[in-house]
């Protein structure tokens, strides 16, 4: 038996009759870095502060550590939070807000200054003891939170989106210290984030959630290349998502053509929802293309140009690093290990589709989702 | 384009200005000119020096607006604690209570407070002819008239100047930094002592001189409550300046209301040194 460290069962949690988890259940292994997913409302955070302790479920327990510990208040569990906006003491200074949870131990001062320094030093801000916590900048208190949450020495971190308030360059050097801290002092991560991207680069498992409910569980590389259903396929990355027919084992027809693919076990003629990710498809001549179709727009997007091809009234989108231009009349080829089939779901026919795609959509839903947490609890 | 609005921004503080050198400039130089002259406009020492025959005086008004000032720092921090916890709904009806007393007239609510605490006032009254029910005798609590009757003025009045700042200050305390400290184990009274109180120091401040620096220098309050049997500086100052039971004197008068002044400055500088974010946090008034 893997050793459990968290294990969630049957939670549910409804705000005002809005039902935010539905009986969720979840383990979590001791040491890994496990990151909740999903869009703003999803019950990520929810279940953050359920293990936080700032939230009582419903019905459901909550076991640590192989004891039931419904009902413990926070501040007596083996587990610390980093918050979205760091909620510094701004009364203190670094060194103290970080000693905040020792001095409560009552540590002796030698040990707390031991303790204060080597925190400092993980989180590289030797020498800012004395600095006020207004005169440091975003990544800085962010740092000095993570230093504050490591310095009780917690079984468990939390971490509610704690990059999201910081500039893009500045995100990605903190995912990467994030990841090296948490393996350097192997304690158990739980991370919350609606940035797939994220969790894709930093976790060792990723559980993808949508209305109170878990969608999947896997490494973000399953994930990625083995979506459950539509929502998740459409989540991470980019999609395509037809529908299709599952002919025999290891053959599919979708949009009017019949492909080799590598899925099986699916009953003769099921239909099937089908995934392509828009960098596994190569442009081909017209007439060597096993898809065919007309160019409707293209972006130039550094790495490659983003094209949209519409075939049969159906926008794909493709990612190549070969320019083509909007009007050609273009040919598809899919390898059969670009296909996945998925089992119809409830998300079946809702994603997938490039027709109503653009840009600036797709960044006023990233700012919304930004707001979440208060729509969250 | 830049020099014009610069002209523009000068002449909208104009009036501001005008309005400060007619009513606050002037009237602090002449009580200047009056503290350091004599009847004939030359200059002395003698009402400054004067001062010290109204040392007791000075030292019952302290002592009254400090135990008032106390006595609204007990009752308004746990209510403006637990206003600042409610829903936004009601923290919006309870502000509007807290204020509303405020809307009526400062003499009025006064003269109330005498008719209720009066010997034969609406509480004698009442707990008389409850007692009698039962046969007992009953002569009265002597209420009006003392220095109890002047510090519950001084509360009911600066009361709601006590509540506003430091429950303005207190929403203002993000609910995941109580959190976070919980989450760093602490219990609901470290919660207290180690994040909310040092937290809302600006508010305290704020509260302290709101209301310290009006019962200090008050002297309707003591009028009507305290009935001229204390006399506090306030009334010192106002019987110099309007001779209503001796000789009217500006130049004593004005040296009085110096030194309380310069007491203000100093205990308002004192104060200010315990709140070393106030300039940082903007002190929280409002």
């Amino acid at each position: 038996m893997a050793n459990n460290i968290i294990d969630l069962k049957k939670i549910s949690v409804a705000f005002d009759g809005e039902q935010i988890l539905k009986e969720l259940d979840l383990t979590i292994e001791d040491k890994e870095f496990l990151t909740l997913l999903g869009p703003s409302g999803c019950g990520k955070t929810t279940t953050l502060r359920i293990i936080a302790g700032f939230l009582q479920p419903d019905s459901g327990d909550v076991i640590f550590d192989g004891k039931l510990i419904n009902g413990v208040p926070a501040h007596k569990r083996q587990v610390n939070t980093i918050f979205q906006r760091y909620a510094l003491f701004t009364h203190l200074n670094v060194f103290e807000n970080i000693a905040f949870g020792l001095r409560i131990q009552k540590k002796k001062e030698k040990e707390i200054k031991e303790t204060v320094t080597e925190m400092l030093s993980l989180v590289n801000l030797k020498g800012f003891e004395t600095r006020d916590i207004n005169t440091l900048s975003g990544g800085q208190q962010q740092r000095v939170a993570i230093a504050r949450a490591l310095a009780v020495k917690p079984r468990v971190l939390l971490l509610d989106e704690p990059l999201g308030a910081l500039d893009l360059k500045l995100r990605k050097d903190m995912q990467n210290e994030l990841k090296n801290i948490q393996q350097r002092l192997g304690i158990t991560f739980i991370y919350v984030t609606h940035d797939q991207e994220e969790a894709l680069s930093m976790s060792d498992k990723i559980v993808v959630m949508n209305n109170g409910v878990i969608q999947q569980i896997g490494t973000p590389i399953d994930i990625y290349n083995e979506p459950e259903n539509a929502f998740v396929a459409d989540f991470i990355g980019e999609s395509n998502i037809v529908d299709g027919i599952m002919k025999d084992d290891l053959v599919c027809e979708f949009s009017g053509a019949t492909f080799k693919c590598l899925d099986k076990g699916f009953e003769k003629n099921e239909p099937v929802d089908v995934v392509v990710r828009p960098e596994d498809v190569d442009v081909v001549p017209f007439e060597q293309g096993m898809l065919k179709g007309k160019v409707t727009s293209v972006t130039f997007k550094g790495v490659h140009f983003e094209i949209i091809v519409d075939i049969g009234g159906f926008k794909w989108m493709i990612q190549s690093t070969d320019e083509q231009f909007v009007g050609d009349n273009i040919g598809l080829y899919i390898e059969p290990d670009a296909i996945h089939i998925m089992k119809k779901s409830e998300y079946s026919g809702l994603y997938g589709d490039f027709s109503s795609f653009s840009e600036e959509f797709d960044e006023l839903s990233d700012v919304n989702a930004d707001s979440e947490d208060a729509d969250d609890e | 384009m830049n020099k014009n609005s610069k002209g523009l921004q000068r002449a909208m503080t104009a009036p501001f200005t005008v309005w400060m050198a007619i009513f606050i400039i002037i009237p602090i130089a002449l009580v200047l000119f009056y503290a350091f002259t004599d009847a004939n406009g030359s200059f002395t020492l003698s009402n400054i020096l004067s001062i010290w025959e109204y040392k007791s005086t000075y030292i019952v008004s302290i002592e009254l607006a400090f135990v008032a000032t106390i006595i609204c720092l007990i009752l308004a921090y746990p209510l403006a604690y637990s206003i600042s916890r409610m829903k936004a709904r009601h923290q919006q009806t309870m502000v509007l209570l807290v204020m509303l007393p405020m809307w009526m007239n400062f003499l009025i609510r006064t003269y109330a407070w005498m008719t209720i605490l009066e010997d034969t006032g609406l509480i004698n009254t009442l707990l008389k002819s409850f007692l009698t029910l039962f046969g007992y005798e009953f002569e009265g609590f002597a209420m009006i008239n003392t220095n109890g009757a002047i510090v519950l003025g001084m509360v009911y009045n600066f009361l709601p100047y006590m509540i506003l700042p430091i429950y303005t200050v207190l929403t203002k305390i993000d609910k995941s930094v109580i959190e976070a400290a919980k989450d760093l184990g602490a219990n609901g009274f470290n919660v207290f002592t180690k994040v909310l109180l040092p937290q809302s120091v600006p508010g305290i401040i704020s509260g302290i001189t709101m209301v310290f620096v009006p019962a200090v220098s008050t002297f309707i309050i003591s009028k009507l409550l305290g009935g001229g049997m204390t006399y506090l500086i306030g009334d010192i100052i106002e019987n110099y300046f309007l001779g209503n039971t001796g000789e009217v004197n500006y130049n004593v008068g004005a040296a009085l209301s110096l030194v309380l002044m310069v007491l203000i400055l100093i205990s308002m500088g004192i104060m200010n040194r315990f709140d070393k974010d106030a300039e940082t946090s903007g002190g929280g008034l409002f």
